[in-house]
């Protein structure tokens, strides 16, 4: 897999975007061990001290675990996982209704083409 | 004015008012300018504004007209010649020489010097040891002599241009080996002109030009601050 990074943004916030998205779509399952920083440093051929900062700030939301002698560790809470899937779906809600207002769908109008589409099916 | 990449961590790298002049040219009037332990940054800067200068001054191939440069707060000398390890942007190997006479040379030479390290290296690029560094292609040769200087354990290593001659798929490697080769206390200082590609492993950078610091800042910050990459931010600044 390759990690890609766009310009605009830190690569931190890119890289906890990211590590999110493969919780949520179950590469890493939850209570699952992490590779080591300088390992995931590596996979994702980024500077260690920037996944350093990626995974403090998911040990920050709770959602990675250090425990103390053996490393790192995806969160088993359940809620935690689902409250992330949330809030996911709705970042990709809220910015697809704004790329439709941006060609001309307001909301109304992008829900009714969602609902012909299913139809069309 | 002081700028101090990351002034908070312990400092490797210090240089204080330093001037290089060639005859009536100043190729470098720096003002201060400190470098932590544990960091990798970039050095980057148009042709000809002073990149390699600074860097033969703090290796002390070149010294100073004026001012200091400590490393590990030793003034620039024999001794710290032994933290740095330094990449040229030119080879200086003997072409005649094969891969492991030139491993063998590297460890009596440093003995910071770890050979299991560059024949793990050597294996992965699948170079051959036995193979003369003659009958090797411009990015062959390059290779090697990355994997000479990653390969020694050393406080400060110092990369000009370590990517600019090989494929991408070479580059890719080229940036992990650098990333998974020095130790946490090892700083590393790139200096390349392509700054996208190496972009994504560095904690600092720093733009210098007509012999002066521009400026000095952590990649994040750019980002952050001002929603671009330090790639784009340089063709800003360093605008033709």
């Amino acid at each position: 897999m390759l990690w890609t990074f766009s310009s605009d943004r830190p690569i931190y916030s890119q890289l906890i975007d990211k590590i999110e998205f493969l919780i949520l779509s179950g590469n890493y399952k939850p209570g699952e061990k992490l590779p080591s920083v300088r390992d995931f440093a590596d996979i994702a051929s980024v500077n260690p001290n920037t996944m350093q900062k990626a995974l403090a700030e998911l040990e920050r939301k709770g959602l990675v675990i250090t425990q103390r002698t053996s490393g790192k560790f995806i969160t088993s809470d359940a809620n935690l996982i689902n409250d992330l899937k949330v809030e996911k779906a709705q970042e990709l809600c809220f910015s697809f209704f704004n790329e439709m207002k941006k060609i001309g769908y307001d909301e109304k109008n992008t829900i009714e083409f969602l609902n012909n589409l299913r139809k069309g099916d | 004015m002081d700028n101090n990449v990351s002034s908070n961590l312990q400092t490797l790298l210090e240089c204080k008012g330093i001037t290089k002049k060639y005859g009536p040219f100043t190729a470098l009037n720096f003002t201060n300018l400190k470098i932590a332990k544990g960091r990798i940054i970039g050095l980057l800067g148009p042709n000809g504004s002073g990149k390699t200068t600074l860097i033969k001054l703090i290796t002390g191939l070149l010294t100073p007209n004026s001012g200091e440069i400590k490393i590990n707060g030793l003034v620039v000398g024999t001794e710290t010649k032994k933290m740095v390890s330094y990449l040229p942007e030119r080879t200086y190997l003997n072409s005649w020489m094969k891969v492991c006479d030139i491993i063998d040379f590297f460890a009596d030479f440093y003995s910071d010097f770890s050979k299991e390290r560059a024949y793990s290296m050597l294996s992965k690029l699948n170079i051959n040891p036995k193979d003369k560094l003659k009958t090797m292609s411009k990015g062959t040769k390059e290779k090697v002599q990355l994997i000479l200087v990653m390969s020694r354990n050393a406080d400060l290593y110092i990369l000009d241009e370590p990517i600019a001659g090989v494929d991408p798929a070479a580059r890719d490697y080229i940036l992990k080996t650098i990333i998974s080769n020095y130790s946490e206390n090892a700083t590393i200082i790139i200096c390349t002109h392509l700054i996208s590609d190496i972009e994504q492993i560095l904690d600092d950078f720093i733009f210098i030009q007509n012999g002066s610091l521009v400026m000095a800042s952590s990649v994040d910050e750019v980002r952050e601050v001002q929603g671009k990459s330090v790639d784009a931010l340089f063709r800003e600044v360093f605008k033709c």
